[in-house]
């Protein structure tokens, strides 16, 4: 309102400065000695903030390695690809995309010969949504001299995983902490618990799969 | 001397060059550089704090007609850095109470249930339940009006015996947008593959037709958070004789711009 009647009072003047300056200036040329008082002062042109123009760091990219152990199959390394968008300062929703490999069962092991999966059917993909908050966030201290700044996690969310040559619903749960040592850079360690229904070994079961994973993410 | 047609061309296209070239970066300013604009203080003072949440502790405390400078910003926080050179976050609810080089409040861009009325783009993810099978899709809207929205979808389908894909394209039309709870209705159409599982004797991939009508309802959250739910009716237009009917249920999140 205030700046609505501001620029109301601006264009009147400006509207008086056009009619009323140049015949001023005019009429000034013949009698040079004679001071007149400009009727308006002109401010200098002002910036308008733009809050949209800001820069906004929201997103999280990075890669991720750790181990997962595949029930049944043993345990391989897990590398992938995590993206996250956050929300609010508690809250963030996140997409993986990982893969692993499946070891040798114990049946198998155990037979000699006996493998009950072909080498393609071996390799592990999986991919899935989840959301995460941020239940502790706050200051970690290393001795008395050295602060990082983090939050603890926990993750919710369900996907899909290439398990054996087909395509399981997975749901998966974990906990995770983030270290944020820069502004634009973070580290992660997360141990997530990957849950789906299979009934590759004979009796449908239900499956726990634990991950523990390194990331290294940037924010942008 | 005149200028012949060949003349007049380049000067033509050198015009152009030069108006293209001249008003480029004035048109892509906002796209590719940010502002970092200065904001003065008028409450008693404004809390820095480490890091950009309230689990950070203040260490700082820029005074009364002080300037601080806006770096950046992470969800409702504000990396500013003050005449004296300290670098920390501030909460909206505080930077929201500075004013600008003219001493006017500045439009922080507060998002309220209005901002979601008003969106142009939305991205979410839902699960749910496809004829028994488990679900999960990934959808983009772009809205050309607060009523009429179009939008893709991409599906994953969980079953105990075959998996498959679904892609749709649909349009989605909002009555009430305004609503809190805002019913919606869709129409859609697109394919769908199913892929029997390897423990399953005898069974060949199939690729088809679907079109589809659907009813949901879009409840905005908080900020840029709203939760879907949604009933569909599938016409899987088959190969064999009969159309097959599958009805869908979903529920989700997302997050619009």
């Amino acid at each position: 309102m205030e700046s609505r009647l501001q620029r109301f009072l601006l264009r009147i003047s400006a509207v008086l400065w056009i009619l009323g300056g140049t015949p001023v200036s005019a009429w000034a040329a013949d009698e040079p000695e004679h001071d007149v008082e400009p009727l308006v002062v002109r401010e200098p042109e002002r910036r308008e903030v733009r809050v949209d123009n800001i820069d906004t760091e929201d997103f999280e990219i990075g890669v991720y390695g750790g181990i997962m152990d595949i029930e049944d199959f043993g345990s391989d390394t897990v590398t992938g690809l995590r993206a996250a968008y956050h929300i609010t300062e508690d809250f963030f929703i996140e997409g993986t995309y990982g893969q692993s490999k499946l070891g040798q069962t114990s049946f198998e092991e155990l037979s000699g010969g006996a493998s009950l999966l072909t080498d393609a059917q071996r390799d592990l993909t999986y991919w899935n949504g989840s959301i995460g908050w941020n239940i502790l966030p706050g200051e970690s201290f290393i001795g008395s001299r050295m602060a990082f700044k983090g939050s603890l996690y926990l993750l919710a969310g369900a996907g899909s995983t290439e398990f054996g040559g087909d395509n399981v619903f997975t749901i998966n749960a974990g906990v995770g902490y983030r270290l944020i040592a820069r502004d634009w850079l973070a580290l992660h360690v997360t141990a997530q618990d990957h849950i789906w229904e299979s009934d590759l070994l004979g009796e449908s079961a239900t499956k726990h799969n634990i991950s523990l994973t390194g990331s290294l993410t940037v924010f942008f | 001397m005149s200028l012949g047609a060949a003349g007049v061309r380049h000067r033509l296209v050198a015009l152009i060059l030069f108006a293209l070239l001249g008003s480029a970066p004035i048109a892509n300013a906002g796209w590719f550089s940010s502002e970092q604009p200065d904001v003065y203080v008028v409450d008693p003072y404004l809390d820095i704090h480490t890091g950009p949440g309230r689990g950070f502790p203040k260490f700082y405390v820029a005074e009364k007609g002080e300037t601080v400078t806006v770096l950046k910003r992470r969800t409702d926080w504000f990396k500013v850095r003050t005449e004296r050179g300290k670098e920390g976050w501030v909460p909206l609810s505080q930077i929201s109470n500075t004013r600008d080089e003219g001493g006017e409040l500045i439009d922080w861009g507060l998002i309220g249930r209005d901002g979601f009325v008003q969106r142009r783009t939305e991205f979410g993810f839902a699960g749910g339940d496809f004829d028994g099978a488990r679900t999960l899709s990934a959808w983009g809207g772009y809205a050309l009006t607060p009523n009429i929205m179009l939008q893709v979808e991409a599906s994953k389908i969980l079953g105990d015996f075959s998996d498959g894909e679904m892609a749709l394209a649909s349009i989605v039309l909002t009555p009430f947008p305004e609503w809190w709870v805002s019913p919606y209705f869709a129409l859609g159409t697109g394919i769908l593959h199913i892929d029997p599982h390897t423990t399953v004797v005898q069974a060949e991939d199939r690729t088809d037709e679907v079109a589809h009508a659907a009813l949901g309802a879009n409840v905005w959250l908080s900020k840029r958070f709203v939760m879907r739910m949604e009933y569909r009716r599938h016409t899987v237009l088959t190969s064999r004789n009969d159309n097959q009917e599958i009805d869908q249920w979903k529920a989700g999140f997302s997050v619009f711009f």
